[in-house]
């Protein structure tokens, strides 16, 4: 008797349970090929290749401008999983990015070497300081592996800990991003200390080399140009392998109700902490792609409003879609570095009116307005 | 004119009466040039007998307004000369030069004029002479000290003026005075005396005054740290009824309505331009009752943040009820423009406000605690707002009808409560609040566009700490936070005491994730 239901009762769930999708369509992965193409092939020809004067050279500030948003959109992507698909908004992932900055950013100081202005074998910030030697946190900043696992480390571990408490006592919604809009601002306070040994409030700069390759030529431009758009897809493929998994399922189903998937015997701290943690870990490899290409990193990288900006690029490209983020990230800062070059005082108008706008006309963002416009063709 | 100027400032400064020994040119010139070690001596000599224009002219020379020519001196004001004695108006002569100041001729002259003002009539006067002396009183000046003492009427300046003495006697070559001294400094509760006793053990070469004098440092000692054990206990209250100040707007906007409102800041921020527009207002057409400003203030100050807080629940925040996320993402857009509108209108510098003359200066307490009246009037001020709004909620037709609205929305809306008009003027109360904190603070801070982003994460805490929906818990947590903050200031750092206050907040919501006072029910989703 018992074996019987249990028997119809898995083969109704077979039926229920949605065929399993594959990793991207067909015109999936010929758009997947051709970004990647375009970021390895023709992004480094167009640069390094094509004289100054064609008209299809890439001018060095735009493979720069490129190179920093698609560090930004690996932010959104990592944004999108833990807000877009476990509806938990986070205002701390400014933090990740600038701890993954930082841990790169003191394997860049190190690299400096003895060349700084100081000449001296520590940082030129700690000759100001008067410290003779590196602190106890500065131990492993001299290997480029060590970094490497840092990047990722320091992040996940924060995020870790930070989470574990969090989602251990059910906070969660607002009160969720008010707390790490606290740990944000607490970061910001910490990192902009003098004796904390991060650089105070100027941070680090100046970088020189890397892995002792001079950094600021275009060859090495082109090569971490061509790092973050690898990083970015392939992140973006891990994002779209997760969402569709089992485990993904169980995420949005906490996004959509919480209490109903714990009554149906699954503990979603689990479920929300690894997703947190994988997050933070994306937006810590995002900051150390980001340093070595802009050349700085300092605390105003964690200032709360950062932060914040994060949520507006998955807003505005569409939630719960991979691509929307990361299109998202696209145009808010493409519209950023034009806007404040050409109208700076009016930036700050239209970012908040984007804030406003997004959500209350477009809450599924502009890749929703794409579907509904062409669900509406396809009725007509 | 000089002259009335002269008269004038001898009867502010200075009256000694029976003194009729005038002073002469040649004293004045002793004073004005010659050797260093000479001038102070004249100086000095100058100072025990000094008449009104003995002080008019060391004014002057403080204020380098004197000019040396020969063997005549020549007070300068306003380009043209005048005779230091008389006042009369004389030419100035050819190939004057300026009266040679260094900075030790400086410091005698500092001290000898606040010596002097210790005859002022105006108590203010005197006691800004008597905390100048206290550091740097020596021998010299103690027969002036002295016969200020002795003529002093009002008892407290007179025993400050003792301590004064006292510190004088510190330094005296006779060892029973300074016994005597040690003695009369042990009640002192001054942070200077500490500096004054601390120096002279450092010379003292006799072994029973020595311990004399570590003795009364002990007791000074003692005696300041109940002052600074009270004055972070103050500080707390002050900063604790700031907090209560903003975080009452926030108790009302999410504790009552579940708006997380990023753009509270930017209300304060309002009620904190709209308190410098009506100073402007009074500078100009009102100069006479200018002290009254602040108290118009207010009203405007509500009202201007209160009609933006209308404004936007009208236009944004009511399509987004039940979308907590969303409406924190909009409200940040909106405090992003009201930043940047503010900048367009008052330019990103900040803007000056002034404390009206009645909020300036304080209560002395004790020697080394003296509370400012702008903190004690924004604590009262932070009272009555909490006893208005708790009136407010608790008695009034509007507060049944927002707390209806909180507790069952449907239910109130069936008993033909306008439900979308309470939102409406919940919100503006709450916002109106806000401008209520923005023209307090700037009474006590900078009124700038970033102003209320220095505010937001704090009274963010308050209201999570404190739980949703309950003025007391806010009231709670805004002062236990305040309090908090400032003795851990004074332990580890303004810095770490902020980051250490918000790692305490984040263990205290382990145990506690509804706040100091939860709302009691069952829903699970609370």
């Amino acid at each position: 008797m018992s074996l019987t239901i249990t028997s119809t009762l898995s083969a109704q769930r077979r039926e229920l349970l949605p065929t399993k999708s594959p990793l991207l369509t067909r015109t999936g992965w010929s758009a997947f090929i051709v970004a990647v193409i375009l970021v390895c092939a023709v992004a480094p020809v167009l640069n390094l290749l094509l004289p100054k004067e064609s008209i299809f050279h890439l001018s060095d500030y735009a493979v720069g401008l490129v190179g920093k948003i698609m560090c930004y959109a690996i932010c959104a992507l990592a944004m999108d999983l833990i807000w877009g698909y476990t509806g938990i908004l986070s205002l701390g992932h400014g933090v990740f990015f600038a701890l993954g900055g930082y841990a790169m950013g003191m394997y860049l100081m190190r690299q400096i070497g003895t060349d700084g202005n100081y000449k001296s074998k520590v940082p030129d910030f700690m000759v100001f300081l008067d410290w003779k030697e590196l602190p106890w946190h500065w131990a492993l900043s001299d290997s480029f592996v060590a970094t490497l696992f840092l990047v990722v480390a320091v992040p996940g571990l924060v995020a870790f800990v930070f989470g574990y408490f969090a989602f251990r006592s059910r906070i969660k919604g607002v009160y969720f991003s008010i707390i790490t809009q606290a740990m944000t601002f607490a970061a910001m306070l910490l990192f902009f200390r003098n004796e904390t040994g991060f650089g105070g409030n100027n941070g680090f700069t100046d970088f020189k080399r890397i892995l002792n390759i001079p950094i600021a030529t275009p060859s090495m431009r082109m090569t971490l140009f061509v790092m973050s758009g690898v990083t970015l897809l392939g992140f973006y493929l891990f994002a779209r392998w997760l969402v569709n998994s089992k485990f993904g399922r169980v995420l949005q189903a906490v996004r959509d109700a919480e209490t109903r998937v714990m009554f149906s015997g699954y503990s979603p701290v689990g479920y929300k902490l690894t997703i947190w943690t994988i997050s933070a870990m994306m937006c810590g490899v995002a900051g150390a792609l980001y340093v070595p290409q802009v050349g700085i990193i300092n605390p105003s990288e964690m200032s709360p409003g950062n932060s914040i900006e994060i949520a507006i690029w998955a807003a505005v490209g569409g939630r719960a879609t991979l691509i929307g983020p990361i299109v998202g990230a696209f145009i808010v800062n493409g519209a950023k570095s034009w806007l404040t070059v050409a109208y700076p005082e009016y930036w700050l108008y239209f970012l908040g009116a984007l804030f406003i706008g997004v959500t209350l006309f477009l809450p599924q963002g502009i890749v929703g307005l794409v579907k509904k416009l062409k669900g509406a063709q396809h009725d007509a | 004119m000089l002259r009335r100027l002269i008269r004038l400032t001898a009867v502010a400064i200075l009256f000694i009466a029976g003194y009729a020994h005038s002073i002469t040119i040649s004293d004045l010139k002793a004073i004005a040039v010659g050797e260093p070690d000479a001038r102070i001596e004249a100086l000095n000599k100058a100072v025990i007998n000094a008449d009104a224009t003995t002080a008019a002219f060391l004014q002057a020379l403080s204020d380098d307004a004197i000019k040396v020519a020969g063997d005549s001196l020549v007070v300068i004001k306003d380009g043209q000369g005048f005779d230091p004695i008389s006042g009369a108006s004389i030419p100035v002569p050819t190939g004057a030069e300026d009266v040679m100041i260094n900075n030790r001729m400086r410091g005698e002259l500092d001290s000898a004029l606040a010596a002097l003002k210790l005859f002022s009539k105006d108590e203010n006067t005197r006691i800004a002479a008597i905390k100048q002396l206290q550091s740097d009183a020596d021998e010299n000046k103690l027969p002036l000290i002295e016969k200020a003492f002795a003529a002093e009427p009002n008892a407290q300046i007179k025993e400050q003026l003792g301590m004064v003495r006292a510190a004088a006697l510190l330094n005296s070559a006779d060892k029973t005075k300074r016994l005597e001294a040690a003695k009369l400094l042990s009640t002192s509760a001054q942070a200077n005396t500490k500096t004054v006793l601390l120096a002279r053990l450092q010379i003292e070469a006799e072994p029973d005054v020595k311990s004399a004098l570590q003795n009364t440092l002990r007791q000074v000692e003692a005696s300041l740290a109940w002052g600074d054990r009270l004055g972070a206990l103050f500080s707390g209250l002050s900063l604790g009824s700031i907090l209560l100040l903003v975080a009452l707007g926030l108790a009302i906007t999410y504790g009552l309505m579940g708006v997380i409102n990023m753009a509270h800041g930017e209300l304060m921020m309002i009620g904190a331009y709209a308190t410098y527009v009506v100073q402007g207002l009074f500078q100009k057409y009102l100069p006479g009752a200018f002290d009254w400003y602040l108290l118009a203030s207010v009203p405007v100050a509500f009202m201007a943040s209160a009609l933006m807080g209308a404004a936007l629940e009208r236009s944004v925040i009511r399509y987004l009820y039940g979308r907590p996320l969303e409406t924190l993402l909009a409200t940040w857009g909106i405090s992003l423009m009201l930043m940047q509108l503010v900048r367009t209108l008052f330019g990103a510098q900040n803007v000056g406000v002034e404390n009206p003359s009645w909020m300036s200066g304080g209560v002395q307490v004790l020697g080394n605690l003296s509370l400012p009246y702008n903190r004690l009037v924004i604590i009262a001020f932070a009272a009555f707002v909490l006893l208005s709004v708790a009136w407010l909620i608790s008695k009034t037709r509007l507060g049944l009808f927002v707390r209806g609205v909180t507790q069952n929305r449907a239910m109130a809306s069936c008993m033909g409560v306008n439900t979308a008009r309470i939102d409406t003027y919940a919100f503006a109360l709450g916002s109106g609040i806000a401008g209520l904190a923005g023209c307090a603070l700037s009474q006590v801070g900078n009124v700038g566009p970033d102003l209320g982003q220095g505010y937001i994460v704090d009274s963010f805490m308050v209201v999570v700490l404190g739980g949703v929906g309950q003025l007391a818990g806010t009231v709670y947590a805004a002062m236990g936070l305040g309090i908090l903050n400032k003795f851990l200031e004074g332990w580890a750092g303004a810095v770490l005491a902020k980051i250490a206050v918000l790692v305490i907040i984040i263990i205290f919501i382990q145990k506690r994730p509804q706040g100091i006072f939860a709302m009691k029910g069952r829903s699970a989703e609370a």
